[in-house]
Formats: C-alpha cells, structure tokens, sequence
C-alpha cells in the first residue's frame, strides 16, 4: 500500500469509485465545511478539497481536509503549483501528512487573473507534474528534492488532473503519460460533457496502456441550468458541451431542468462505467453537494463499498 | 530590445511638480528602436510640459538633450549633456530602468556640487521583439539559462503563462492561453514546431525541475569576464 487511503485500498480491492468535491468558505466559517461534508458522507469515498479554486481566497485546503477527517469523511486534498515554491510545498505536505491527509492532487493551479486578487505574484517554481515526481520521491525514496531523508513516516496516495477536452488533443495522452512516468497513481479528468471525444481519447489511454499504471476516475458536473450550460461552453476553458445536450436541458421545460440535469449526468455516470479503462467518477457537484446523494443513488452506486 | 513604454502624461508631471529647471534625456538605443524614448519622443514630452506649464502661467524651463546609451559611461561622457545636467533641478530620464539607474550613478558621480535627482520617465515593460508596425511582444525572461534547444526556438519560461516545464496545461484552447483569448498558448507553438522538426518525442521524457539561481530568484546577478578585464 502507497498510502493505505480508503481510495487506494477501494481501487486496489476493483471498486467503481466516487469521488465528491468541497470547496472550502472564503473564511473561517467552519458550519460550511461541516454541512458540506454531511451531504457528502457515505454518498463517495473520498473528497476533493480545493486549493484557492480559480485563484478567490479560501480557507487552506490542509485546514480543511482536516476538519473533513474529524467529520469521519476521506479528504483528497488539492494543491497547486500557483502559489508555493517547493519549500513550501514539501513543508505543507509534511503538515498534511501529519494531519492525517493521505490523498492529494498534483495541479498547476488556474492563473491567478482569474481571481479577486488579480494584482498578485505567482510562483511556479515547479509544475504540477515535477509535483508528482516530487511527492513520489518523499514517499518512496523518503526524501527531500535535494536529497536530505525525511524524519517520520511519509504517505501519500497521488493524484492528477487530465483534460482531454484541452488542446492540441493529439497531444493530451503524452501529457496524461508524462504524469504516469513522474509516478501518478490516480487521475480525475475535467469534467466530461463531449462523450464522442472522451471515448477517442479513453481508446488511445488503453492503446498506450496507460490505464493499467493509474486509476483513471472521469469527471462530471452535473448541469443545473441552461444558463450555466452555456456559460460553461463559453467561458471554461477546455469545457465543450455539445449543443443536443443543452438542448436537453432546454427541452425538460420550466421547473424540471434540474432534474433533468441530474438524470444526464446519471446516464452519463452509466455511460462512463462501461468505458475500459474507467475505474470511478470524479462528481463535481459544486454548490450542489445536497444533491449528491440522489445523483449517486440514481446512478445505481449505492450503498458505497467498505475497505475492509 | 528592451521595450519601454511612456508613463502618463500626469504621472510624469506629479514627478516634476516643483521644479523649476527640467531636463529630459533621451536614450538613443532601444527605447528609440521602440519608439518610447528616443529623440522624437523627448520632443513630444518636451512640448507636452512647456503647454502644461505655459497654461497654469508657471515660468518653468524645459531643456532636452539625448545620450547614444544610458548604460555606457563612454556614451554619457559628454560636456554638452554633463553641463545641462548641471544647470537643472530634476532630470527626467527616457532610458529604460537600466538606464535611469546608470544615468542616477553617472551624473552623481561626475557632477560632486550638488546631488542630481533622475526619474524615470518609461515604464520598463519586457525584453522583446517588434513583431508589426506598433506591436511589440515579450520574447525572453532572462531566467539566465536558455532552454530553446529543446523547446524549438518558443520559450516556454516567458511565453507560458504559468511558466511550465511540462505544458501545455490544460487550460490551452483553440491554441490560445486560459488567461486571454489574445495570447498564444506557449505549448502548442511548442509542439506544432517540435513536430514540424520531427522531434516530437523530445519533449515526451518529463522535464525535471528548474534551477533558478541563474535567473533573479539566485539575487542580483553580475558577470565578471576576466579574459575582458585589463
């Protein structure tokens, strides 16, 4: 066992996993974190915790990955190459370490212009797949990057983002195959709406085999509105959402677009299961998470699996 | 070159408010090429100011001159220029930031009977190219350890937003950057020449992490060339 998470041991037992997603207050409003995770608990496996998601300053993902364990949920906690140089990083993965946090996710972070703080310096003194390869050597080599041996135990169980919607799309299994070669051991892709092209994408992932050297978990997002449909497809880059599927949305008519959107991304869930390669769902249900749970019971996942 | 740009009309005369003998230098090398600091540019503020002054009734003296090169002793050394520096209470410079510190030190040093204030008059912007008639771009970071070798002539450290050894992130669309629908995504230059090279496959192993003492994080940087010193 890398890190003996419940994530590891549920992808090592062949499980379908779920994982959700939690972003923490713009401050230190801990009942938000509380009620999130509650809507949360025993619906995924494991939680996503965002880092200063789209660069607007949140409460730290470590503090709140934290909270999430005290609330007896699993954290997956996000970090990005955005805002801290590998001191700080190696210094902050001991912290979460000790804390308890043995899953994380490796990114690059969204350019700080995105953000309400837009004046700010960036870091990336290193990327997020030299990340990976960093967390690597702390856990299997228990060591530093510049070679110094670790006191204590280190283990992390490690993640990556992989946007198969990006461009150019010739080249995004190379990337997905530099994170596998820095030593990934799981991945949660964008979220996936252009079914045509994710499976293109999923044949060229199992032609490489790359699907047999990490877990590969496809990411969702369930659509609420037909406004936040197309202001996805517009605005997000690396989203393509193709028009029938707004035009679903559409079509469900006055009161029930919600619901229809739960019930595309449940077929969508479905869909996915049956891709080789896939070993869970990345649900990314954001300011929705009361939701969650009537999604993943659609979607025929529960009860979720125990480790033991 | 080093690109300049001019800083606003107002910026420059809350820089001069009281002062009453104002010289501008011009700086005959890169900032003339990109047109922000050159001999017409000293003209246009020259005239700009003496209208200022001349409509709020102040009886200030606007002198201009011009150095070849504002980093360069051997181009700063002239009598002519050295003397309206003398006569003038503030020296706006139009040189780069290089050239408003090398001026500040120059003239401080040959000029000992009273201390010469030189402010800038450009905003420092990049080091880059003039791509058409009035577009320049930035081209290099001096991160003091070139990698185009390997990334087929596109700097990924100046031209990535994010700097990335190991891009294209995945926020590359359509061949542009998440941060803005008029910046080319680095990445996908990279890989668009690497495969017109056929060296695809070079940029595939992961690139390992920088070392940026050779760039300004390693502190101020300075080269002593013993083979040039006498």
């Amino acid at each position: 066992m890398k890190s003996g998470s419940n994530l590891e041991r549920l992808l090592e037992k062949g499980e379908f996993v779920v994982t959700g997603e939690l972003g923490p207050p713009k401050g230190t409003d801990v009942g938000v974190v509380r009620e999130k995770a509650s809507m949360l608990k025993d619906n995924v496996d494991a939680v996503n915790i965002t880092d200063n998601q789209t660069a607007i300053v949140r409460m730290s993902s470590i503090a709140a990955a934290r909270i999430l364990i005290d609330e007896g949920l699993e954290p997956n906690m996000q970090m990005v190459a955005r805002d801290r140089n590998r001191i700080a990083m190696m210094s902050d993965l001991f912290g979460a370490n000790a804390l308890g946090i043995r899953n994380m996710l490796c990114l690059s972070g969204d350019h700080q212009s995105f953000g309400n703080h837009p004046e700010a310096k960036n870091v990336f003194d290193i990327d997020s797949i030299q990340m990976i390869y960093m967390v690597k050597t702390m856990r299997d080599e228990h060591k530093v990057i510049c070679g110094d041996e670790i006191e204590g135990d280190f283990k992390m169980f490690i993640g990556a983002a992989c946007n198969p919607f990006a461009d150019p799309f010739r080249y995004r299994v190379h990337r997905l195959a530099k994170k596998v070669e820095a030593g990934v051991d799981f991945i949660q892709t964008q979220c996936i709406y252009d079914m045509k092209r994710f499976k293109e994408f999923m044949k060229q992932v199992v032609d490489m085999g790359l699907h047999e050297r990490c877990k590969i978990l496809a990411g969702v997002t369930p659509l609420k509105s037909v406004g936040m449909a197309r202001y996805m497809a517009a605005n997000v880059s690396g989203i393509i959402i193709p028009e029938e599927m707004i035009e679903r949305l559409k079509g469900a008519g006055k009161g029930n677009v919600a619901s229809e959107g739960m019930k595309i991304v449940s077929e969508q869930i479905q869909e996915l299961s049956e891709i080789e390669g896939i070993a869970g769902v990345h649900l990314m249900a954001i300011e929705w998470e009361h939701r969650v749970h009537e999604i993943v019971e659609m979607a025929g996942l529960l009860p979720r699996p125990k480790a033991e | 070159m080093i690109v300049g740009e001019r800083k606003p009309f107002s910026e420059i005369m809350s820089m001069v408010e009281g002062f009453s003998k104002i010289l501008i230098v011009g700086c005959g090398s890169c900032v003339t090429i990109c047109m922000a600091g050159g001999e017409e540019e000293v003209k246009i503020l020259g005239s700009q100011l003496r209208l200022a002054f001349q409509k709020n009734k102040k009886d200030i003296e606007v002198e201009e001159a011009m150095a070849l090169r504002q980093c360069d002793d051997e181009y700063m050394n002239d009598p002519v220029l050295i003397d309206k520096v003398e006569k003038a209470d503030i020296v706006i410079s139009m040189a780069c930031g290089v050239g408003v510190q090398y001026s500040t030190a120059f003239f401080n040093r040959i000029i000992t009977k009273k201390p010469i204030k030189v402010v800038p008059g450009l905003n420092t912007t990049f080091m880059g190219a003039n791509l058409d008639v009035g577009i320049w771009e930035e081209r290099c970071v001096g991160c003091g350890d070139c990698v185009l070798e390997k990334t087929g002539g596109i700097c990924p450290i100046t031209r990535c937003a994010k700097s990335l050894l190991n891009g294209p992130c995945g926020g590359s669309s359509n061949g542009k950057c998440e941060i803005s629908k008029d910046t080319d995504c680095a990445w996908h230059l990279i890989i668009e020449r690497l495969e017109a090279l056929g060296e695809l496959d070079r940029i595939k192993p992961v690139e390992m992490y920088k070392d940026w003492r050779p760039s300004h994080s390693g502190g101020p940087r300075k080269i002593i060339r013993e083979d040039m010193r006498i």
